[in-house]
């Protein structure tokens, strides 16, 4: 047995790792999966900074932040693989739902209709001088942060100007929004469905809205963890591939809720835990709908770690001036995200791997079949809700593409 | 003005551990010190105090949106940095062990700031060291207090003397290998459900 330390932050998509170690399929590789909760992205940065955790539950974000030097602790993190596209949404309190409403948002979830409608209340609200709208992520370097900028900015609504974007730890945003310290947030799961349940909040549109089977959590390893230990690494990596096929049947649902509500993980009632795994989401007390993408953990190559997710969060980066374009940033972001290990390892599974290391991002309108060797896969849909298209070749020309907000 | 005096700011929801962080940095002779409990106004307390060094434990969930302050330069003017030079690899060890963690306004210098560090560290493992034995001590208290009860409870339903209770604990302790105490909990959690005490 080989031991290996793993840090999370109880959310829904941790459900990989909580998996692989209660149904044993870390152990059958050989090894001990020890789980830590943490408390803030900064801890699970510093304490695998000092060796604490050998592996940890990572904002897709966060190795390509270490690898272009935004990380205030050194550290060179590897992403080998993803825990899952999607997972995530942008919930307001029922006032502001009201209030946009009465600009023409239909509760379709459809990030355009709300975006145009938020348009207008914020002109509305200025015209009228009242305070900015504020919503809530939760760490500047996180995908919550890149895609509520990213939806409010193709809706014409400069994030920096037109509203302020604070950062507030997860669990304490429905609180926050109950007693109005924030008009909206976006956020992981189970913090959306707490608040619908609470009668709080109202969901308004999904991250899988607003990028189709987008990027969001992935396995961090610091670099020097992956040379030392290959092998080992890559039983981890086939262990979670198989805990990731086991959350993606609809008949484990229930057990895996069960299983994540516990004290020593997400220490949560278990229903709030179903909306995101079972794609049944309520988005307001009267409302609910399926959304079987909502948070896909296994099909679609779901666990691929693209290099273009890496390149477009480095767009986004610069875009909202945390980060410089340059060639050598560009190389360093898109090598944080390492497709050859994940191959490595799922070679020794029977699984399609896609062949190629990027695609382009919202090329794909329909879940589509790829060549991957002898195997098909299904990959996408990948598309933006704006119809954009993100290809890693032509980085510097999406870049440049984005600078004026309106 | 910052080297002769820098005003240091102590994040911390444990009150009592704050006041003796900030007892220790009053005798080290840093007398501009604030301490901050509250999660909420994190942000304002900032603005208004423009610490020059931020002491923050580990334990606290607003570390994402203090680093976070730093960046959008809205509330907070100045760039702040993780106070530990980024080759101080042992200094950075030493502090998350601790659970604290530090930032410093860019540009103070390291040799100003690096006693105030590890004050913080000693002072938190001094505090750790301090909870483990309070708890070890409760724990005892506490066990003792079981095991008194579980011995009456086996020379009632027994009917044997206090000596042979006592004996009759330790014997299935040894033999389960677990602690006299565990065996006494679980008699009287027993006990309890007989009686419908629940």
């Amino acid at each position: 047995m080989f031991k290996i330390r793993a840090g999370f932050i109880p959310l829904t998509d941790s459900a990989l790792l909580i998996a692989a170690r209660e149904k044993g399929f870390a152990r059958e590789a050989g090894i001990d999966l020890e789980l830590v909760r943490e408390i803030s992205w900064a801890n699970i940065r510093d304490r695998m900074a000092v060796g604490h955790f050998d592996v940890a539950h990572m904002l897709a974000p966060m190795p390509v932040a270490a690898a272009i030097g935004l990380s205030p602790v050194p550290v060179e993190i590897l992403a080998p693989m993803a825990l899952g596209l999607g997972g995530n949404a942008v919930t307001i309190s029922r006032a502001l739902s009201l209030r946009l409403q009465d600009q023409g948002y239909d509760g379709s979830l459809d990030p355009a209709n709300a975006g145009k409608a938020l348009a207008r209340l914020i002109e509305r609200r200025r015209a009228d001088n009242l305070p900015d709208l504020v919503f809530s992520v939760v760490h500047p370097y996180s995908c919550h942060n890149y895609d509520l900028r990213y939806w409010l900015a193709a809706c014409g609504i400069d994030p920096d100007k037109d509203l302020q974007i604070v950062v507030l730890p997860p669990s304490l945003m429905p609180d926050a929004l109950s007693v109005g310290n924030i008009d909206g947030y976006c956020a992981g799961e189970p913090w959306n469905s707490a608040a619908v349940t609470a009668g709080t909040g109202v969901i308004l549109t999904t991250k899988s809205r607003l990028w189709q089977s987008s990027p969001e959590k992935v396995l961090g390893v610091p670099k020097e963890f992956a040379l030392i230990n290959p092998d080992i690494l890559d039983s981890l990596i086939c262990s979670l591939i198989q805990a990731a096929r086991w959350c993606a049947d609809p008949s484990n649902i229930g057990e895996l809720a069960d299983m994540m509500a516990q004290p020593g993980y997400l220490d949560q009632r278990a229903e709030i835990l179903l909306p995101a795994l079972s794609g049944n989401i309520a988005v307001s007390e009267t409302q609910s709908l399926q959304d079987p993408d909502f948070f896909i953990t296994f099909d679609r190559a779901a666990n691929f770690p693209w290099r273009s997710h890496a390149l477009w969060y480095y767009s986004q980066m610069v875009r909202w001036e945390q980060a410089s374009m340059n060639v050598k940033n560009a190389d360093l972001a898109a090598a944080s995200f390492s497709p050859d290990i994940y191959r490595r390892a799922a070679a020794k599974m029977e699984i399609a791997v896609p062949s190629a290391n990027a695609k382009v991002e919202g090329a794909l309108p329909v879940s589509t079949a790829v060549g991957a060797g002898n195997k098909t896969l299904y990959l996408g849909p990948d598309g933006f809700f704006d119809g954009e298209l993100f290809d890693p070749e032509k980085l510097d020309i999406y870049v440049a593409s984005q600078k004026p907000v309106k | 003005m910052i080297d002769t005096n820098p005003s240091v700011l102590v994040v911390d929801e444990n009150k009592i551990r704050a006041a003796i962080i900030e007892a220790g940095l009053h005798e080290a002779g840093y007398e501009n010190v604030h301490i901050v409990a509250e999660t909420f106004g994190l942000g304002r307390c900032i603005e208004q105090i423009s610490p020059d060094v931020i002491v923050i434990d580990l334990e606290n969930p607003n570390r994402d949106l203090l680093e976070s302050m730093f960046q959008l330069s809205r509330s907070v003017k100045r760039p702040i940095a993780m106070f530990v030079d980024k080759s101080d690899q042992t200094s950075i060890e030493a502090a998350v062990e601790a659970g604290v963690s530090a930032y410093i306004v860019d540009g103070l210098k390291k040799e100003r700031v690096k006693p105030i560090l590890d004050m913080a560290i000693s002072r938190f493992n001094a505090f750790a060291r301090m909870s483990r034995e309070l708890e070890e001590v409760r724990d005892e208290l506490a066990g003792r207090r079981v095991v008194e009860k579980a011995k009456g409870i086996l020379m009632k339903a027994r009917n044997i003397s206090e000596d042979e209770a006592y004996r009759l604990l330790r014997r299935t302790a040894m033999s389960q290998n677990r602690k006299i105490s565990e065996i006494a909990q679980s008699l009287v959690t027993a006990e309890d459900l007989m009686n419908d005490k629940k």
